[in-house]
């Protein structure tokens, strides 16, 4: 029997607005999967995204969500998580809505290691208005703000999230579409922080100014430079050079923000043990 | 007392001086049942600069919190001295510190001065309370509110640990500047 | 039983007057002269079981207390100026999306970083204009701590009554000094709740109208599940383009406050039966303005005092009444005339309007708006 994404889909909202060879679809996909492995409730989890073609994927999804403004998903789910620990929420969003524009909500909503899971799909561009650079387009790239290259060097979101503190990190592909759904589920479950970054490809803004000749070229590239971090231990540095270690790439126990302002609350209450 | 009463704090950043206005202000609303309204104005500085706590005592309702014309005026430093005390009233009360202030303000005021921060720091024991000595002396310098009152206004902003210590500032100061006044 | 009274600071008043209120949730960032606020609430808030959190800025404070809001829970936070330059992005937001919260915004000097100690009155266009697009905007402007407290409580009333962002802005002075307050029982000022759903899940819609100008609000995590997006919408919360439904959702968003502007309108009018000259003056203005004129009339000047408590909406009717009568208006404010500037537009030019601008982080003193009546002739 076919998995049946209906059941977490909104009716009447589909199309999505996303591009044909778009990634986002897969990892929507993904993530539908994962909430039905761990059947969570839909009244009881929130999906909360900022700006951008990413962001729009919570208004498919029959939950209690929350289109906020460009970058800001993290400190609106601040918000949600903390008036409401006991709901699951989950924040979604591209590249840049997430680095740049948000990219302190983001570091701090890891520093706090608040029990969030953040799926960033990294197409290495901003997409919705056309495909300017962004801090995540690889230097020498072109966007239509970098007619002569991209002077900018670029981040690496997961290193970002584990030097801020996330105290789970993740990275898959749109190619490797039966791993999203595991890293999903495994980043849920995890209690902190969790981050899972999907490199993704936008065919329409990035892949015809940086000479992909199709998506499915685009797609090649995904599954070329992806390496399983178990693999790369096998591996030299000069076999792992431009490629991109994929699976778990962090793992730690740390306090959860919500546990430790229950404390607070005891403290301050004179009920603390 | 029926109209408006203004007494002016002034020093560094630091000196506790807004707490000394809110303690003499406290005692006149909450403790003597007059009203009575306070404010500051302080730059950006934690500690230095110079700042100042104004204290409005009335019968009535305080309509302008701020001063308009000085009837009392503490300084505790020749800065504060020379920048706060262009509006005091002429026959108004001026208490300043002996040994920080060398240049008086030209104009015919009832001046009390002693070693205020001295006295906190050699006979107290602690520089930290020179504002309560500072506090108890205008207490007893402008009568406007009652000594009961306003030692009970001190008892109730300090800690548990302290209460001694303040008790002794306070009367220490008000004692002091009884007998300067002479 | 006596009631309880203490000698408080605005600030910590606007903190009392929030608990009191039944706020549950405090996000903020530090800033002069405003911080206060905040520290009461993260000592307060654990107390009752509530929550404070000092976010990473002003824009993450008020995304927060937005979110924190559509769980269900009466949400605050504090800033001044600058920070609420930042969050003027996301007090958009809520007015788009109708979320209620309280954003208290001490009056500093500006612009910019301005006068950070100094006070001023000149944040009250940005309180209605600031964040981009057509809204609704409720202001509340005290002038004594006791108002303070009372002005934060109706605040919170305003914005779970007509699910919607409201300002409280007190000038520097007002937030900083202090005065003796007189706290409320328990019941004594009215508190309001926003009214829940009374339609079943399955039948919810976030801007249902035919409820009224103003839908009942579900909480997430209360068995609702609905979208929200700052995009224009419809009445299911979700996104349109739909010509008629943006014009006709964008004018309710206003009306439900233009529309009830008697209910949320609240003014003091001081010896103006009489008066030939009226002092129009907010926040500690208003009271420098009170004792000038107490002064002017011993002087045999019939001068009188309009004070707005809210300042958005605007009294205009009322002044439009008073300016039938009077000879002039003075308008003492801490600011370049912005004040001055509505008072000229509501009175259709029945009487000219005098200014006393100050922007030099001193208080408007009684002495000026006293010379100023003097030139009335």
């Amino acid at each position: 029997m076919s998995f049946d994404y209906d059941k977490w889909l909104r009716p009447g909202k589909l199309p999505h607005i996303w591009c044909p060879g778009c990634g986002h679809g897969i990892v929507m996909k993904g993530l539908i999967r994962a909430l039905e492995t761990l059947q969570l409730k839909k009244e009881n989890t929130a999906i909360v995204s900022g700006i951008g073609c990413a962001s729009r994927l919570p208004g498919y999804i029959d939950c209690c969500t929350l289109h906020t403004a460009h970058g800001r998903a993290a400190a609106f789910a601040t918000g949600v998580k903390m008036a409401k620990p006991e709901m699951n929420v989950i924040l979604c969003g591209g590249d840049g809505d997430g680095t740049a524009i948000g990219g302190n909500h983001f570091i701090h909503a890891c520093r706090r290691n608040i029990d969030m899971t953040y799926i960033i799909m990294n197409n290495m561009i901003y997409g919705m208005t056309g495909g300017q650079f962004s801090p995540c387009t690889p230097t020498g790239a072109k966007a239509s703000t970098t007619p002569y290259g991209n002077p900018d060097p670029g981040f690496d979101i997961a290193k970002l999230a584990i030097g801020a503190g996330a105290s789970f990190v993740a990275r898959g592909t749109a190619f490797h579409a039966n791993q999203i759904d595991k890293l999903i589920v495994e980043a849920i479950q995890h209690k902190g922080f969790s981050v899972v970054e999907i490199l993704d490809d936008c065919p329409t803004t990035y892949g015809r100014r940086n000479k992909y000749k199709s998506v499915i070229e685009m797609m090649n590239r995904l599954k070329d430079v992806a390496v399983p971090v178990k693999a790369a231990e096998k591996m030299d540095p000069e076999q792992l050079k431009g490629k991109i270690l994929t699976g778990v790439l962090h793992k730690q126990d740390k306090p959860e923000y919500c546990q430790e302002y229950a404390k607070v609350i005891e403290r301050a209450q004179g009920t603390a043990r | 007392m029926a109209g408006r009463y203004e007494i002016r704090f002034s020093g560094a950043g630091g000196q506790g001086l807004i707490l000394a206005g809110v303690i003499m202000a406290e005692a006149a609303s909450i403790y003597d049942g007059k009203q009575a309204v306070q404010s500051q104005s302080y730059g950006p500085e934690a500690r230095g600069g110079a700042s100042k706590s104004e204290v409005i005592i009335s019968d009535d309702t305080i309509d302008y919190p701020k001063a308009t014309k000085v009837d009392a005026l503490l300084a505790l430093t020749q800065e504060a001295c020379d920048k706060y005390s262009h509006d005091l009233k002429e026959g108004g009360v001026l208490l300043i510190d002996s040994d920080l202030i060398t240049r008086e303000p030209a104009g015919s005021f009832k001046v009390t001065k002693f070693n205020i921060t001295n006295t906190a720091k050699n006979e107290v024991g602690r520089e930290i309370v020179t504002n309560i000595v500072a506090l108890g002396a205008m207490v007893a310098l402008t009568g406007v509110v009652s000594k009961e009152a306003a030692e009970k206004a001190v008892l109730s902003r300090v800690p548990e640990a302290f209460l001694e210590l303040n008790k002794k500032a306070f009367n220490l100061g008000y004692d002091k500047a009884m007998a300067a006044k002479k | 039983m006596a009631k309880k009274v203490a000698f408080l600071q605005g600030n910590e008043a606007a903190a009392q007057g929030a608990l009191y209120a039944g706020c549950k949730f405090f996000a903020g960032y530090p800033i002069t002269p405003s911080t206060e606020v905040a520290e009461v609430m993260s000592a307060e808030l654990p107390k009752v079981g509530g929550k404070f959190i000092q976010m990473e800025d002003e824009i993450g404070a008020m995304a927060a207390i937005i979110g924190a809001s559509l769980t269900g829970v009466k949400t605050l936070t504090s800033t001044s100026g600058p920070g609420l330059s930042l969050k003027q992005e996301n007090i958009g937001y809520a007015c788009i999306t109708e979320v209620p919260c309280v954003v208290f915004n001490v009056m500093r000097g500006g612009p910019s970083t301005g006068m950070p100690t100094g006070p001023s009155q000149s944040d009250i266009m940005s309180a209605k204009w600031g964040t981009h697009g057509d809204h609704p905007a409720i202001c509340l402007v005290p002038a004594s701590v006791q108002e303070v407290f009372e002005e934060t409580v109706r605040a919170f009333n305003l914005a779970e009554k007509y699910r919607t962002p409201v300002m409280v802005m007190p000038d520097e002075i007002v937030a900083h000094m202090r005065e003796r307050i007189v706290f409320p029982e328990p019941g004594e000022l009215e508190v309001i709740d926003r009214t829940a759903p009374s339609v079943t899940p399955d039948k919810y819609k976030p801007y249902d109208t035919s409820f009224g100008d103003v839908p009942p609000l579900a909480g997430f995590g209360s068995g609702y599940k609905f979208h929200v997006t700052g995009l224009n919408k419809m009445q299911d919360g979700f996104p349109t383009t739909k010509a008629e439904v943006v014009q006709a959702e964008e004018e309710r968003q206003v009306r439900k406050v233009e529309g009830n502007a008697a209910d949320i309108m609240k003014w003091e009018e001081y010896q103006i039966d009489d008066a030939e000259i009226v002092v129009v003056a907010f926040g500690s203005s208003s009271r420098s303005a009170r004792f000038a004129v107490n002064e002017a009339r011993k002087q045999g000047i019939k001068a009188g005092l309009f004070r707005p408590i809210t300042f958005w909406p605007f009294p205009e009717q009322r002044l439009l009444e008073i300016s039938k009568k009077v000879k002039a208006f003075i308008s003492p404010e801490m600011n370049l005339g912005m004040c001055a500037g509505i008072i000229k537009g509501c009175i259709e030019g029945n009487a000219p309007v005098l200014g006393i601008f100050r922007v030099d982080g001193e208080p408007i003193n009684p002495g000026q708006i006293l010379d100023k009546m003097k030139e009335v002739k």
